[in-house]
Formats: structure tokens, C-alpha cells, sequence
């Protein structure tokens, strides 16, 4: 802290940025390191720095450090018990070359897309119609939001439960209502995924749906008057009002969920450890195995870096995109 | 960037609605026509009626299963407890499967994630948004860069890191300290506070400090007591976030005797009864409802503005 920069500045948030400009360097520079190492105690740089401490360890040990630490680790063997030794790109070709990786990608992939399609509209319809409620607008948010309270593991415990194959299991008596089944929910090779897809999707829509409403909630009111005054019927102005207005939300809310699902692990490792025949191991499930199961962390950490490129390139996308929209 | 820039405007943007008028797509004049009074009134009455049903039914099948044998579990899912109401389930949740411990380490964990996150959260905060000294961009950016970054990649290398701190040189594993510090470092919750402090009015710090008051007296008596909204919703959202909290206490934490609810349940989940299971399953989310009940209204706004970056 130097004598042109008070340690509060009186200046409003939005000015926040013409503060940080820096003052004149070269009267600064002539002066001694400690005259200045003095003048920034005398100006309250040491209790500032204090006041850092918190931020500055807990980041740059556990969150900083271990960035930098992958890129040092995907090009080491390393089962951290012997001395780790440089290989290069050898970790990156031995992921390449395990035929499971192809499985697990297919399998995120699938899990990805299958959450589109069952879990993406629902939040938006809800909470379209939601926003519709009046007094039992209270009482349908706290119900949505309800399985977000639950930790995962209990609600994939719970749900694994629901899916007992035998026929007296909860789905499969209400199918046999129907005369149909029983089902092997997580035991059919084509139908583990869907499954779990079905329990992650009950879990999670609750926070989706609550963010479009909140989002619906603050369109401008002048927006549907004026439609309404050209005469656009209720559907009409869910199309050509509603959702132009919640387009930014939709997407920030579709990246959010692709890089999620892409990263998912707790509810098919708990549900069904990556079976039946490999069905349902997923990458992070993968990075898991190499990891905790074979001591390879460089692998793992090859893996992660892979997983982590191919996520960056999405979210580039949709930055790309969006910024185009808005600019037309 | 833009990614984080949307969702503060977002954050903006819904303060605002929230003490906008309230008029949305169907109008008070589309309301006066019967069709669609009914129609409205059909919707909401479907839609209730399925939530109560897919949200908590399932809850209510857990309060059921966790009072029943496993026998009434496993072949009658639909019937009220054919072979009478079973009590005992729960004290014997509470010590057979040890659940009491595992409660007691959620509880345990939760509080240390609670306090840490806090610590880091108002005193990043206040640093960055208030204190401003030279090194505060530098800092932000970094705070912003960690939202960016997938958390897949620093899995392996935290694990790593934690095996041994840099520097120091001690191994957290099976220590709480190896779950509190990691989620103390949480960018979200930093720049949630820093943008609160950023609508606090300057004048009352410059008053303060042109009357002599330092960096830790602002801090403990101006800037905690004006913080009281954003320190609600960093402690829901940290205690509950903890309380989810699986992979990461599965890894650092392999003694079963520190172990929380969730990865406890997933270790006895193979081999325990289904009905103490079940009556475990149901003590693990008695607290977390409870919160939730009690802080609804602070939950529901806090997951419209907060839910967005949490992925």
C-alpha cells in the first residue's frame, strides 16, 4: 500500500475500476525498498494483509497449488510411494489405449444426453406454470425444491431401493397394476443408465426450476402489456415474450449442466459401481479406478486434464455463441 | 468471463424483480375469463398433485420403511406396516450401524466447513471489495479463475496435496482439517460476499476510519454487523452443501470412525439390514429437511441467485 492508495477508498462500486489504475511509477522507484517497505506499514498494509491471510492460504493451497500440481503430475509415474520420474506424454497414450476409456466416454456422453432430454424442459415448464401460482406458488417452490435437500447418497439409496428387480419391488408392483414387467431397472444393460438418469434428474430439477423462476419473476412487466395490447394470446406470449426473455438463463443453465453431467460420479457409482457389463462406469468414475484402485495418479491425472480440455472447449463454444447472439 | 458476468447481473436482476410489481405472462384481464380461471386452476391443482406425489412421496416411502421390518420393505411396498409399527428400528439404526457416530460427524464436519467458509468468505470479501490495497485484482482474478477451472482436474492433485501440504509437510488424510480447508476455498462463496460489500455505502467506512478505526475494529464492528443477509445465506449454503458432501470425505477420510452420514451409508449400504438402513437413511435427513423448512423462504432465494454456479 503506497500513500496514493488510502486503504478505503470512498469511491462507489461501479467506480471500482478507475481506482485500481496505478499511480505514477517513477517517483516511486527512486525511492528505497525501505522507505517504502515503511511507508506501507505506516499506511495499514500489514492488518490488510492479515485480513488476506484466510483467502490467500486457503486458495493457494487447495485450490491454486493443485491446478499447477496437475500439469506436474500428468507427465510423472508416480504411485507416490517411490520418487515420481518424468514420461512425458506416456500417460496420456496409456489412457488412450485402455479400451475402457471409449466405454466411459460413450457412457458420460449418454448419461449427458439422456439428462437433456428427460431432465432439461421439465424445470422451464415448471416453472412457467409456476409463475402462474398465486398462493400456492410458496408451496409448490418448497415442494420442488425438496429432493435438492436430500443428501445424494441417501436419495440413490433410497432410489436403488424403488428399482428392486424382484417383482414385489415399489416400480415394479405398480407396473404389475398394469400387468406388466418385472423389471431388471439396474441389472437391463439398456436400462441401468436411463435409471440412473431418472433418479439424478429427480434429485437435481429442483434448483433449475427454482433459477427460471426467479428468472421468469423478473421480466419486465411492460413486456406482456404490450403484447397483450396487440392482442397475443396467453401461448403467444409464453413463445414470443417468455421465453426471448429467459434465452440467456436457458443457456447459462444448459453449459451448467453439460459440464455437470459430464463430471457425474456419485449417483452411478453408488447405484450401480459401474455394472452391469461396464454400462454404467463413467469417466470420473474411471479417473476414480486408476487412482484409488490401481495407485496410478499419473494416469489419473492425464485423464483429468483430458476430461478438463474437452470441457474448457465447450464452455469456449457457448461463450463464442452467446457473444454472437448478442451482438445481433 | 461473460459466464460470471451474466450470472451476477443475474443476481442483479432478481434483487430487483423481487421488489418490482408482480404481474406475469397471464394478465388480471385474461384472468377475468373463465376458460382460463380453469384452465390455471386445473394446472396448479396437477401440478401440486404431482409434486406431492414425485417429491414427497418418496419421503414419505422412507418414513414408512424406515419404521417397518425388513420383510414389510422388501415385499410389500404399498401397505402401512403390515407387522406393526417397528420403533425399535431407529435406536437400533442409532448404534447397530452406528449412525449416532456418523451423525455426529456429519455434524461435526459441517461445522468446521461452516466456520472456515465464513472466515474465508468475509475476510476475502472484505478485502477485495473494501480494503482494496494494490494486490486485491490480482487477487480476484484468481478467485474468479478457480470458477472456471472444472473441478475434475484438481481431484487427483488435491488428493495429492493433501497427502502432503506443501511446505509444511503433514499428511491431513483422516483429519476433518482435510475437508474444512479445501471447502473454505470457495469461489463462489468469496465473490458472493465481495459483490454484497460492493453495495454497501463507502461513506460509513470512511467515517469510521477517519475517526481512527482500524482494518479489524471496521471489520468486527461495522462491516460484520451490516453483513448479517449474506452471512444466512453462505452458512445454508455451505452447512448444506456438506451435509451432500460424498466423494471428497470418501477419499480423505477412509477411517470409519470419522467417516459423515453419506459415505457411512454407502459403506454399510451392502451389508446392513434394509430396515436399519432405511431407519438410517431417515435420521440422515431429518436435519437438513428441518433447515429447510424452517429457512425456506432464505433457501428458495439463495438457490434462485446462488443454484446458477454451482455446477
Amino acid at each position: 500500500m503506497t500513500a496514493t492508495a488510502p486503504p478505503f477508498v470512498g469511491l462507489p462500486a461501479d467506480a471500482a475500476a478507475a481506482d485500481s489504475v496505478p499511480p505514477p511509477v517513477a517517483p516511486r522507484s527512486r525511492k528505497s525498498l525501505r522507505a517504502r517497505l515503511l511507508a506501507w506499514v505506516r499506511n495499514g498494509g500489514v492488518p490488510t494483509l492479515v485480513m488476506f491471510l484466510p483467502l490467500l492460504l486457503t486458495f493457494g493451497y487447495f485450490a491454486w497449488w493443485p491446478i499447477l500440481k496437475s500439469l506436474i503430475l500428468a507427465f510423472q509415474q508416480t504411485d507416490l510411494i517411490n520418487d515420481p520420474s518424468w514420461v512425458g506424454l506416456r500417460n496420456f497414450e496409456r489412457v488412450l489405449a485402455d479400451p475402457l476409456l471409449w466405454t466411459a466416454a460413450g457412457n458420460t456422453v449418454w448419461f449427458a444426453v439422456l439428462a437433456l432430454l428427460i431432465g432439461f424442459p421439465l424445470p422451464i415448464l415448471m416453472a412457467m406454470v409456476m409463475a402462474e401460482l398465486r398462493r400456492s406458488r410458496q408451496i409448490s417452490s418448497v415442494l420442488v425444491y425438496l429432493p435438492v435437500i436430500i443428501p445424494p447418497v441417501v436419495s440413490v439409496l433410497l432410489w436403488k431401493q424403488f428399482y428392486d428387480p424382484s417383482s414385489s419391488g415399489l416400480f415394479n408392483t405398480v407396473l404389475g397394476w398394469f400387468g406388466l414387467g418385472p423389471i431388471g431397472w439396474l441389472q437391463d444393460p439398456a436400462l441401468a443408465m436411463p435409471s440412473i438418469v431418472i433418479q439424478a434428474t429427480w434429485a437435481t430439477a429442483g434448483t433449475a426450476t427454482i433459477i427460471y423462476l426467479a428468472a421468469l419473476m423478473s421480466i419486465q412487466a411492460e413486456l406482456y402489456d404490450a403484447a397483450e395490447v396487440d392482442g397475443a394470446s396467453i401461448l403467444q406470449r409464453a413463445w414470443h415474450v417468455t421465453l426471448p426473455q429467459l434465452r440467456s438463463v436457458i443457456l447459462l443453465m444448459l453449459l451448467l449442466q453439460i459440464i455437470g453431467t459430464m463430471q457425474v460420479f456419485t449417483d452411478p457409482f453408488v447405484m450401480t459401481g459401474g455394472g452391469p457389463e461396464n454400462r454404467t462406469v463413467t469417466l470420473l468414475m474411471l479417473i476414480y479406478n486408476y487412482a484409488f484402485l490401481s495407485g496410478d495418479f499419473g494416469k489419473a491425472t492425464a485423464l483429468s486434464l483430458m476430461l478438463a480440455v474437452v470441457l474448457s472447449v465447450i464452455s469456449a463454444i457457448y461463450l463464442r455463441l452467446t457473444r454472437k447472439w448478442s451482438e445481433s | 468471463m461473460t459466464f460470471v458476468t451474466t450470472t451476477v447481473r443475474a443476481i442483479g436482476k432478481q434483487k430487483a424483480a423481487e421488489e418490482s410489481e408482480d404481474r406475469s405472462n397471464v394478465s388480471a384481464l385474461d384472468r377475468s375469463r373463465r376458460s382460463v380461471r380453469l384452465t390455471t386452476r386445473i394446472l396448479a391443482v396437477v401440478l401440486i398433485a404431482c409434486l406431492v406425489v414425485v417429491s414427497f412421496g418418496p419421503l414419505l416411502w422412507l418414513f414408512k420403511a424406515a419404521l417397518s421390518t425388513s420383510q414389510d420393505i422388501l415385499k410389500y411396498p404399498f401397505e402401512w406396516w403390515p407387522s406393526g409399527i417397528q420403533w425399535q428400528n431407529l435406536p437400533d439404526a442409532w448404534s447397530q450401524i452406528r449412525i449416532g457416530q456418523y451423525l455426529l460427524n456429519t455434524v461435526w464436519m459441517a461445522a468446521g466447513c461452516w466456520f472456515f467458509g465464513l472466515l474465508v468468505a468475509l475476510t476475502g470479501g472484505y478485502g477485495i471489495s473494501i480494503l482494496k490495497p494494490r494486490y486485491a485484482k490480482v487477487v480476484n482474478a484468481g478467485v474468479l479463475a478457480t470458477l472456471f477451472i472444472p473441478g475434475v482436474v484438481s481431484l487427483i492433485s488435491l488428493y495429492v496435496t493433501i497427502l502432503d501440504v506443501p511446505l509444511i509437510g503433514v499428511n491431513l488424510v483422516n483429519t476433518y482439517w482435510a475437508v474444512w480447508l479445501p471447502t473454505a476455498a470457495s469461489a463462489f462463496n468469496v465473490l458472493l460476499v465481495a459483490r454484497f460489500f460492493d453495495r454497501l455505502p463507502r461513506d460509513v467506512f470512511e467515517a469510521a476510519r477517519i475517526d481512527g478505526a482500524g482494518v479489524f475494529r471496521v471489520f468486527w464492528s461495522i462491516v460484520l454487523p451490516m453483513s448479517r443477509p449474506v452471512i444466512g445465506v453462505v452458512s445454508l449454503l455451505t452447512i448444506v452443501g456438506s451435509w451432500k458432501e460424498f466423494l471428497w470425505p470418501l477419499l480423505v477420510l477412509p477411517s470409519p470412525d470419522l467417516q459423515p452420514l453419506s459415505v457411512g451409508l454407502y459403506r454399510v449400504s451392502d451389508t446392513a439390514p434394509t430396515s436399519l438402513l432405511m431407519a438410517g437413511m431417515f435420521i440422515s435427513v431429518i436435519i437438513p429437511i428441518a433447515l429447510f423448512l424452517m429457512f425456506q423462504r432464505q433457501f428458495l432465494r439463495s438457490a434462485g441467485q446462488a443454484g446458477a454456479i454451482k455446477g
